[in-house]
């Protein structure tokens, strides 16, 4: 099921955007601060309104708020729980949409990220790195067609960096779409299918990571001379 | 929630006979004159007032705290109960104390005065931050107006009417208050019951409610509704009762697994509790005269709230 927009524009955010994007691909959304990444990403998700422009999940507008509950997944930048409450209750909470308690995709999603034998641990005691993983656990639990995710990675080491990646890239082969905003660049280049770039509220570069990526444009776009070494299958980027 | 509700619902069912009891004087039901009359009229009554009031209060603090996501929030910050106060003294203020249905009545009117500038102005974006603030805004307002027919009153007679009334009390209420209360708080807390599923949503913030589908608009007009007939109801036939909304959700949280939903209905029998035991330590104390409920509790309340700073102070520190 294709999420795509047509001509999205938010006054002083996003000016014009259309993109169409493939479920089974993990998307980067990539651009320097104040780019309009996390505007583009909650507009997707149906939680922004716009002034121009449709948002639109397999060809049909956005529906009611339980119908794209349903369909999408929203994982925001800066994790937020606000009781201590037990992992399991959080990784059910992705249930609410469907109206249900349905065990076996909440069994499923701790078993996906590997938070069996945490489920009655208060979240609030968990490093970020676990937290992490118990909010995707959430998302996941609710079995969406679409996860979209702000900095997922942001706050993590680099083990949980690459666990978390792995998770996403487990997800979308299994057929789920993954949206990230990433501000790492090496990141995007190494993991994602496909590369956004916004500047300044506009889509300067849409394809595949090395030609969205390529060097001019993150000179253009950044202002940043940098160089990408290549080794071992996965590219490090160097600021000259 | 299961186990706390049923803690409290058994501490309730110890707790209301022996507060039919005890008073200035202990009542013997078989010795003490015209006992079934006292029982009956008097004392019944009361307790049942109690335990609606504090339910109420309870359970509204309970959501309240739950969609702020924030344990200091009490029900009284958000102008509900001001209002529905600044109604009641507008009653007094003119006299209708003697009309036994007067006074609640203003006091409602007052409730829903301030439900209704609460939702003109945070009800169509359903913001948190706006709710909060517009609650401070009306808890101000009724406030300042309450103080003002204060130091207008016609005469010292009104003025000690209005006071002694702003400190609320369960002295001499009857089966009339209890009937005016009752189906309002029962409806409320219904309401407040209701937003449980959205308050747990809440946990991970805004933004995430809002992707689970959470209508914030409808919720918000969920607890108005819910706040504003429990508190409203109370502070109608009981005057103001505080902290029992911050103190009791804080008290309970720690014997529930700490979602929002499960708190609210313990709290509405801890609630009921707290109110019915404190009513009848107010009556057996050896005071020349009655010490008003609402001071009782403010007395036990602040130096709680103190209590809860420092510690969270040493948890920051």
């Amino acid at each position: 099921m294709i999420l795509e927009a047509q001509g999205l524009s938010i006054a002083g955010r996003l000016d014009g955007v259309t993109c169409s994007l493939r479920p089974g691909d993990v998307t980067a959304i990539c651009g320097p601060n104040g780019a309009g990444k996390s505007s583009l990403l909650l507009a997707l998700a149906g939680l922004l309104d716009r002034d121009e422009g449709s948002v639109a999940l397999g060809g049909t507008l956005h529906a009611g708020l339980a119908d794209r509950a349903r369909r999408i997944g929203y994982l925001p930048q800066a994790p937020e729980i606000a009781w201590d409450v037990t992992v399991r209750s959080i990784v059910e909470l992705g249930r609410i949409p469907w109206r249900d308690q349905a065990r076996e995709p909440v069994d499923a999603a701790i078993e996906a990220l590997d938070l069996a034998g945490y489920e009655d641990r208060r979240a609030q005691a968990l490093s970020g790195g676990e937290q992490a993983r118990v909010l995707l656990a959430r998302v996941l639990a609710g079995q969406p067609d679409w996860i979209l995710a702000d900095e997922p990675l942001a706050a993590l080491d680099l083990a949980h960096q690459n666990a978390l990646i792995r998770h996403l890239r487990a997800a979308a082969d299994r057929g789920t779409g993954v949206v990230l905003v990433l501000h790492d660049l090496a990141m995007a280049m190494n993991h994602a299918d496909r590369v956004l770039v916004l500047e300044e509220g506009r889509m300067v570069a849409d394809g595949e990571p090395l030609e969205a990526l390529s060097e001019d444009r993150i000179s253009r776009t950044w202002g940043v001379n940098a160089r990408w070494v290549h080794e071992k299958g996965a590219r490090a980027l160097i600021a000259t | 929630m299961k186990r706390a509700s049923l803690v409290f619902a058994g501490l309730l069912l110890i707790a209301l006979p022996l507060s039919l009891l005890a008073g200035r004087v202990w009542i013997d039901p078989a010795a003490t004159p015209n006992a079934v009359l006292i029982l009956s009229e008097l004392r019944l009554p009361r307790a049942m007032l109690a335990i609606i009031v504090g339910g109420g209060l309870g359970a509204a603090g309970a959501a309240m705290q739950g969609y702020l996501r924030n344990p200091l929030a009490d029900p009284g910050l958000f102008g509900i109960a001001p209002g529905a106060a600044l109604g009641a003294v507008v009653a007094l203020w003119f006299g209708f104390a003697a009309s036994a249905w007067l006074l609640p009545l203003f006091a409602l009117i007052g409730a829903g005065g301030a439900m209704a500038l609460l939702a003109a102005i945070a009800g169509r974006t359903g913001g948190i931050a706006l709710f909060t603030l517009a609650g401070l805004m009306v808890a101000s307002l009724a406030g300042a107006l309450t103080a003002f027919a204060i130091s207008m009153a016609p005469n010292a007679f009104a003025m000690s009417e209005i006071v002694l009334w702003l400190n609320g009390a369960l002295t001499d209420r009857s089966w009339r208050e209890v009937w005016i209360a009752a189906p309002l708080v029962a409806l409320g807390v219904f309401l407040l019951w209701r937003t449980g599923r959205s308050l747990d949503a809440l946990t991970l913030g805004e933004p995430v409610a809002r992707s689970l589908g959470i209508d914030s608009s409808r919720l918000l007009w969920l607890l108005i509704l819910g706040i504003g007939l429990t508190v409203g109801a109370s502070v109608a036939v009981a005057g103001i009762i505080g902290f029992v909304g911050l103190i009791v959700p804080h008290l309970v949280r720690p014997l529930t697994d700490r979602r929002p939903s499960q708190l609210i209905l313990p709290s509405a029998l801890a609630g009921a509790l707290l109110v019915l035991v404190a009513d009848s330590l107010v009556r057996i104390l050896p005071l020349v005269t009655e010490l008003r409920l609402g001071i009782a509790l403010s007395l036990l309340g602040a130096p709680f709230f103190l209590w809860l700073l420092l510690r969270m102070r040493r948890g920051l520190a």
